[in-house]
């Protein structure tokens, strides 16, 4: 790889900063919390570094102190992480030909990550890997920063943060917002807010995720005809 | 605390596992010299769906039944939503829509 561009590391720095905010507030949590259970910073870093993945870094710490078995944790991994089953299908086509750079990017794909990619256009001049990778690194360099600090000064922030960690619902709702301003059709965006909140409802939030993801790709494959009639009639507008 | 083999082998675990649920979509469809109708339709359509999940996912531990009832983040989370419809920059509606948070947060709830 050649070695990125300033202005192209500018782009990368201002497009990240939300996660910046949350990643850090947010691995600096962990790291505190995990380092309360007496795991110190070799285990936070060694976390945030092979695993990358938030909130089930969080449901580790209670699943290690309290020593459930391997199984268990398989099991609770699967449960938590099954969305990012999704992120690689989306991003099949986008991360075709990215070479050497494909195992990280595939390895580093959060919900943050899978966010920016899919919203922010690459900078023009700019391949398209070389962006992606660039802003999936970075992401993971401030999880990892912030949990190791979390872990070795966690007594020692005295800064006010509650409430920092928001950027990360910000950045999740100002993205649904910019693709709902711009997509001709809503229905996938309510398919998955829809689906989510009343699984949510019925099944409680520690057991929500899984139907709801069963009833987003049943509902996004029983639209198919519908959005692919959309764009060809579209297409014909255009050629007309 | 428990012993280092089970904490690392319980981490080893979860990264194995992760990075099977990420990866596993390229292995199964990645293959091909071309990527198929049908991922090209999820590729395009799926991230719409995936933001909506995102979305609810970060509402699931607000207590929408007591006090103060979400609020802090129902009116945050709708301010993000008016200033980006708005002004139609992210770094603003989220630089915004958070210190909203943490000021509501802080001095009226």
């Amino acid at each position: 790889m050649q070695r990125p561009s300033a202005s192209l590391m500018k782009t990368v720095a201002l497009k990240t900063l939300p996660v910046m905010a949350g990643y850090l507030v947010l691995g600096t949590g962990f790291g505190i919390l995990f380092e309360s259970k007496g795991y110190g910073f070799i285990w936070s870093l060694l976390m945030s570094t092979a695993v990358f993945a938030g909130s089930m870094q969080y449901v580790a710490i209670d699943l290690i102190s309290g020593g459930v078995s391997l199984i268990s944790t398989a099991l609770m991994t699967v449960m938590v992480n099954a969305r990012h089953l999704f992120y690689g299908i989306s991003m099949v086509g986008k991360y075709r030909g990215a070479g050497l750079k494909k195992p990280y990017l595939m390895f580093a794909l959060t919900d943050e990550t899978y966010s920016l990619i899919c919203s922010e256009p690459v900078p023009e001049g700019t391949d398209a890997h070389t962006f992606y990778f660039l802003i999936s690194l970075v992401n993971q360099c401030y999880w990892v920063t912030g949990s190791v600090a979390g872990a070795l000064l966690g007594s020692l922030i005295t800064f006010e943060t509650a409430g920092l960690d928001f950027a990360m619902t910000a950045l999740f709702i100002s993205i649904f917002t910019e693709q709902w301003l711009t997509a001709k059709n809503h229905l996938p965006a309510l398919i998955g807010a829809g689906a989510t909140l009343l699984c949510l409802i019925l099944f409680g939030a520690d057991s929500f995720l899984i139907p709801a993801m069963l009833v987003i790709i049943t509902a996004m494959c029983s639209i198919r005809p519908l959005i692919e009639k959309a764009e060809a009639k579209e297409g014909e507008n255009r050629a007309e | 605390m428990q012993n280092n083999t089970y904490v690392l082998l319980s981490i080893l675990v979860m990264a194995v596992v992760t990075a099977l649920l990420r990866c596993l979509p390229f292995f199964v469809f990645g293959g091909k010299r071309s990527t198929s109708p049908f991922i090209t339709y999820l590729g395009r359509y799926l991230p719409y769906a995936m933001m909506g999940m995102l979305v609810i996912y970060c509402y699931k531990s607000v207590s929408f039944a007591s006090a103060p009832f979400g609020a802090p983040e129902l009116i945050a989370g709708a301010a993000v939503v008016l200033l980006h419809v708005w002004k139609r920059n992210s770094l603003l509606s989220i630089g915004l829509g958070t210190a909203c948070y943490m000021l509501l947060i802080r001095f009226v709830f």
